[in-house]
């Protein structure tokens, strides 16, 4: 058994929110790059330019790349040999408390979906945890912007719909969403589980790099495929027209019901945010 | 096409802009997110003034981060505009000239851009740090209980917005993927 005190826990977490608001994931950044090289439309490779140059300046002047410095979605992999001595959710909670002070981030949360009071602090974090093997905890921060986030959908579709009716949700929810959702956009897509399970599917895909493909081909190549029609649709960056209207997509997947065939997509933008650290 | 502008704007300065021309706008700018526009709402229900003089004015639909120390503004991007459709003709009809933002306005807020001869603007979406540059002053003017959501009044200088709905119907969100669309079908 090894103890991990609810301090180290909080000091990560602050960290982390500050560091994830500040600088882009090196395969965001990649990916934004790769764009710049390969989108054909001049108007739309100037804003990507400027977005390139947006980050470099969030950087330079210990800016968050993009006022809203989102919900913080924090995610622990758990080792099931880890004592956390404390409170493990309030030392969460107080890490983002922590890490929104002290990073001049916004505080975007309100207490009641309806009454709407800010909480002030950003606080409560989304906390997603996982027991795994072991005796280390891997915490990720991932600050998500409701702009994007809004634009996301659910749908449960029949089995009969098949890959091409899960195509055609996928596509549909992207042309909804326009220029709405600060394009070039990330897709984080679950397919199967259940009506719940879709949901966090397609926001746990939202934490795989850009450069890494489903392992299974089958799905790899599904990725390949919606990606490839998602920036047939024109949108391009900012929604002003181009090619580059999705940077990248994953896929993740779960057994569902003989009766089902649950879809979600989560919707994220330019600025996927991420950031880990192992304790 | 790139415009220079300074607020407060006429109709007759915003009479030549085209969806798809860029404009570097000068001058004080407002911002003001769904919780302000609802309060602006209820003053105008009241018979009561507007916390700015309206005529010519423009809005930003931005909800800042905190400035750091020494610095005068923090990250600056705009927010989505299509929350702010239910409010916008209201004020488009008194006089605002300018909103800026980012995403798609309904049918309503096109007919009044229309109407009045008004244009809406985008500025850079999840661009915050960039958008900040342009920002020389700010000062809160109203209902600092909002916090992030609070009346700001804003000097800037050569603020680098794209012209996304123009006086004459044009919509940049339409017109710029048909246009990307069809030089496709050229090649």
């Amino acid at each position: 058994m090894r103890t991990i005190s609810a301090a180290q826990l909080t000091d990560a977490i602050a960290r982390l929110c500050i560091r994830a608001n500040t600088l882009l994931p090196e395969d965001v950044d990649r990916a934004l790059e790769w764009a710049c090289h390969t989108e054909p439309w001049p108007l739309a490779q100037e804003t990507l330019e400027l977005l390139r140059r947006n980050q470099d300046r969030a950087w330079e002047r210990k800016l968050p790349i993009c006022q809203d410095t989102g919900m913080a979605c924090v995610f622990v992999e758990l080792g099931q040999e880890v004592h956390i001595d404390g409170n493990f959710e309030e030392a969460i909670h107080q890490g983002v408390r922590r890490g929104y002070d002290e990073g001049f981030l916004r505080k975007s949360i309100v207490s009641d979906p309806l009454r709407r009071v800010n909480t002030e602090d950003n606080t409560p974090a989304s906390i997603t945890v996982r027991i795994v093997p072991g005796d280390r905890c891997a915490i990720t921060v991932a600050p998500k912007g409701f702009g994007s986030e809004n634009m996301s959908r659910l749908a449960m579709l029949k089995p009969a719909d098949g890959v091409g009716g899960v195509k055609q949700f996928v596509v549909e929810t992207v042309r909804l969403a326009g220029p709405n959702p600060c394009p070039p956009v990330v897709l984080g897509i679950g397919i199967g589980g259940s009506f719940d399970k879709v949901a966090a599917l397609a926001k746990h895909a939202l934490l795989r790099p850009l450069d890494e493909p489903n392992p299974d081909p089958f799905y790899e190549k599904l990725e390949d495929e919606l990606l490839e029609e998602v920036n047939a649709l024109g949108i391009g960056p900012q929604g002003f027209g181009g090619r580059t209207t999705c940077l990248g997509l994953a896929i993740e997947t779960a057994p569902t019901h003989v009766a089902g065939l649950p879809v979600a997509v989560n919707v994220s933008c330019h600025v996927t945010r991420r950031a880990t650290e192992v304790l | 096409m790139q415009y220079k502008l300074t607020t407060p704007v006429t109709r007759e300065d915003l009479a030549p802009l085209r969806a798809g021309d860029t404009v570097l706008l000068s001058g004080v700018v407002y911002t003001a997110r769904d919780a302000a526009h609802q309060r602006m709402m209820e003053l105008l229900d009241r018979g009561e003034p507007l916390p700015f003089p309206v005529e010519g004015s423009a809005l930003y639909y931005v909800g800042p981060t905190p400035e750091r120390p020494g610095e005068i503004i923090g990250s600056a991007g705009p927010t989505t505009s299509g929350r702010m459709d239910a409010y916008s003709p209201r004020l488009l009809d008194l006089g605002q000239a300018v909103m800026i933002g980012k995403g798609a306005r309904n049918q309503a807020v096109k007919d009044a851009v229309v109407r009045n001869g008004a244009v809406y603007l985008a500025a850079l979406g999840g661009a915050g740090a960039l958008m900040a540059a342009s920002v020389k002053k700010l000062e809160i003017i109203c209902w600092e209980d909002l916090g992030c959501e609070a009346v700001r009044r804003l000097e800037v200088e050569d603020m680098p917005l794209t012209v996304i709905l123009d006086p004459h119907g044009g919509d940049l969100y339409q017109s710029g993927p048909t246009a990307y669309l069809a030089s496709l079908e050229e090649k």
